[in-house]
């Protein structure tokens, strides 16, 4: 038995993604413990901004909203969405997390709608500020648990853009080159895109995991890296701060 | 060449090609020459635009106008305009759902809107989908046209500027394209593609701030999310302000103005106007009122008694809060924003 859930295994990992001289948007949820992990661990200096305002926080606890309070406690700057926005399109912009409901081999996200859009079978809130971030940041990540449903080629919207149609098609399309979906982080494995055909790549499996159940979990056909790597599970030390300082009322992950 | 002797300018005789990739309906006018007329006639005059909450929306929201709220969903709303809307029945309503969250969630509950500019819809973040919301989509009683967060912000930031659009690099390639009523078109200097963002010019808009003074100079603590554009971009601006203060205060600290007065049409005093959202560095969210109002939504029978209890039995937003545990209840709030390190 690991010493771990799955939820803090995915913070652990996506954590250790972010530089220490480099900046993020985050929004609420297993991105912001992701972040909070980071700055708390190998990346004190990591610039964290939030799509409403904020730039700069000491994190003091988890926010419930993009735009509360917490998002700017002592921070460096309150400021607009506009700004944080138009710093993404600038370039200045690293790392940024996203969520959906869909997701296909190109990393393109849907968090939209399910159904048709007239009448949706279901509505979910849109882009937000998803589409900007994945649009204009560069490089985007996800933290989401994996499974048949949410990982397909079907996808019913395409919110938020990962690789569109493959290779070229972002720059293509009039996004501005360079920037595009980097890992997906989730229950089972690490997930990369081939630079070639842009689709998604098994790079990390985690302990115990199997292939078989990575491919069972996917509505597409996966990439595997020439070396899969096994995901090295979270250190005592990260165990720790992410239970005692991220998130001790156990809000993300007690999600398991 | 070198750098000093390069020519950038790339643009010539060639005709240019537009391409509408939004489909959906365009529910404002970008034109900024109407725009204008309407700015021509707005009062440049310093006066008292102290008012009532029940007067100003009365007064100043039409039925079928376009309306838009300012803050960021649960943070600094115009909880007291929207409560007072929804009591006035306003009917036929546009929205901009501008990173809407629970503002939105009380327009809807009213019955007041049938159209919207969707951005960001239905959810409550963290907290979860609101039920009733999502249903006024999924049954078509509200007509949506997407956008992002950005590029709706820079609607209302065209409109702040005088413009009928401006271009932007996100959302092209993607289905929030598709579904928007924005247009490709190159850039006339590099031949790159950019999506162009019509101007949002809301028939209406009404912000919550920290402080103004009764002519309506205003001062906002912590982010301004959007609402420094929207305010100008507005043709009819309602201001509600935790405190009225005097205009000497003003003009002692001119650089803490956000908002000049000749934006604003009306000045009202709502202590705690913010309620139930977090107002920065004054109250936090009252998060067991927003999961009690996500919970009732799961039964219409206990979703009538609770909007009767907590918006069609009221008054005023004094009464609201009265029903939510009144000044004790704003208390605790006030310890969660302030002491937010040691609770």
């Amino acid at each position: 038995m690991s010493n771990y859930n799955g939820m803090e295994l995915m913070i652990c990992l996506a954590s250790r993604y972010l530089e220490n001289d480099g900046s993020v948007v985050v929004g609420t949820g297993a991105p912001c413990a992701a972040a909070m992990l980071a700055q708390r661990t190998r990346a004190p200096k990591l610039m964290v901004m939030f799509e409403a305002g904020g730039i700069g926080p000491i994190l003091p606890s988890m926010p419930i909203s993009v735009g509360d309070s917490r998002t700017y406690y002592k921070g460096l700057l309150t400021t607009s969405m506009p700004e944080i926005m138009e710093t993404c399109q600038r370039g200045m912009v690293d790392y940024t997390f996203l969520g959906g409901a869909q997701i296909d081999m190109y990393g393109n996200i849907n968090s939209t709608i399910i159904g048709d859009y007239d009448r949706p079978k279901v509505r979910f809130p849109g882009s937000g500020g998803a589409n900007d971030l994945a649009s204009l940041c560069w490089r985007t990540m996800m933290i989401t648990p994996q499974d048949k449903n949410r990982f397909t080629n079907d996808i019913d919207f395409i919110t938020s853009p990962g690789f569109l149609t493959g290779k070229g098609a972002r720059e293509a399309a009039g996004l501005p080159p360079g920037g595009g979906p980097y890992k997906i982080i989730t229950n089972l494995a690490v997930m990369g895109f081939d630079e070639e055909t842009c689709r998604m790549r098994v790079e990390m499996i985690h302990p115990g995991i199997t292939r078989d159940q990575i491919i069972e979990n996917t509505g597409f056909e996966l990439l595997w890296a020439p070396e899969v790597l096994e995901s090295e599970p979270p250190s005592d030390e990260e165990l720790e701060i992410l239970r005692t300082e991220v998130d001790p009322r156990r809000l993300i992950i007690g999600r398991g | 060449m070198s750098k000093n002797n390069t020519d950038y300018h790339v643009a010539g005789d060639q005709e240019v090609l537009y391409k509408k990739v939004g489909t959906r309906r365009l529910f404002s006018n970008p034109d900024a020459d109407e725009a204008r007329e309407h700015f021509k006639s707005k009062s440049r005059r310093m006066v008292d635009k102290t008012t009532t909450v029940k007067d100003a929306v009365a007064n100043l929201v039409n039925d079928g106008d376009y309306f838009a709220a300012g803050g960021f969903g649960s943070n600094r709303i115009p909880a007291a305009v929207l409560h007072e809307m929804v009591r006035q029945k306003k009917k036929n309503l546009g929205f901009a759902g501008h990173t809407s969250t629970h503002d939105m969630q009380i327009l809807v509950a009213g019955n007041c809107i049938n159209r919207c500019d969707a951005a960001y819809v239905v959810g409550l973040e963290a907290r979860g989908l609101s039920k009733n919301a999502r249903k006024s989509f999924e049954n078509g009683e509200i007509e949506a046209t997407e956008w992002s967060n950005a590029t709706l912000a820079w609607r209302y930031k065209a409109a702040a500027m005088g413009l009928s659009f401006l271009p932007a690099r996100s959302t092209l390639g993607t289905d929030t394209a598709k579904y928007s009523a924005g247009v490709e078109m190159p850039c006339p200097f590099t031949g790159k593609p950019y999506i162009a963002v019509p101007a949002l010019y809301p028939d209406v808009a009404a912000i919550h701030v920290h402080r103004s003074d009764i002519y309506g100079n205003c001062q906002i603590k912590g982010i301004s999310v959007s609402d420094l554009d929207l305010a100008r971009a507005a043709k009819k601006l309602i201001i509600t302000t935790e405190q009225i203060i005097q205009n000497d205060e003003i003009r002692r600290e001119p650089h803490l103005t956000v908002i000049p007065y000749y934006e604003v049409d009306a000045v009202i005093e709502v202590p705690y106007g913010a309620y139930p959202s977090n107002m920065a560095y004054e109250y936090f969210t009252d998060e067991d009122h927003l999961m009690e109002w996500l919970n009732v939504e799961k039964d219409e029978q206990a979703l009538k008694e609770f909007l009767d209890k907590n918006i069609y039995n009221c008054k005023d937003h004094w009464d609201y809060l009265e029903v939510n545990g009144g000044l004790e209840k704003i208390n605790q709030l006030r310890i969660q924003e302030n002491l937010c390190d040691k609770v």
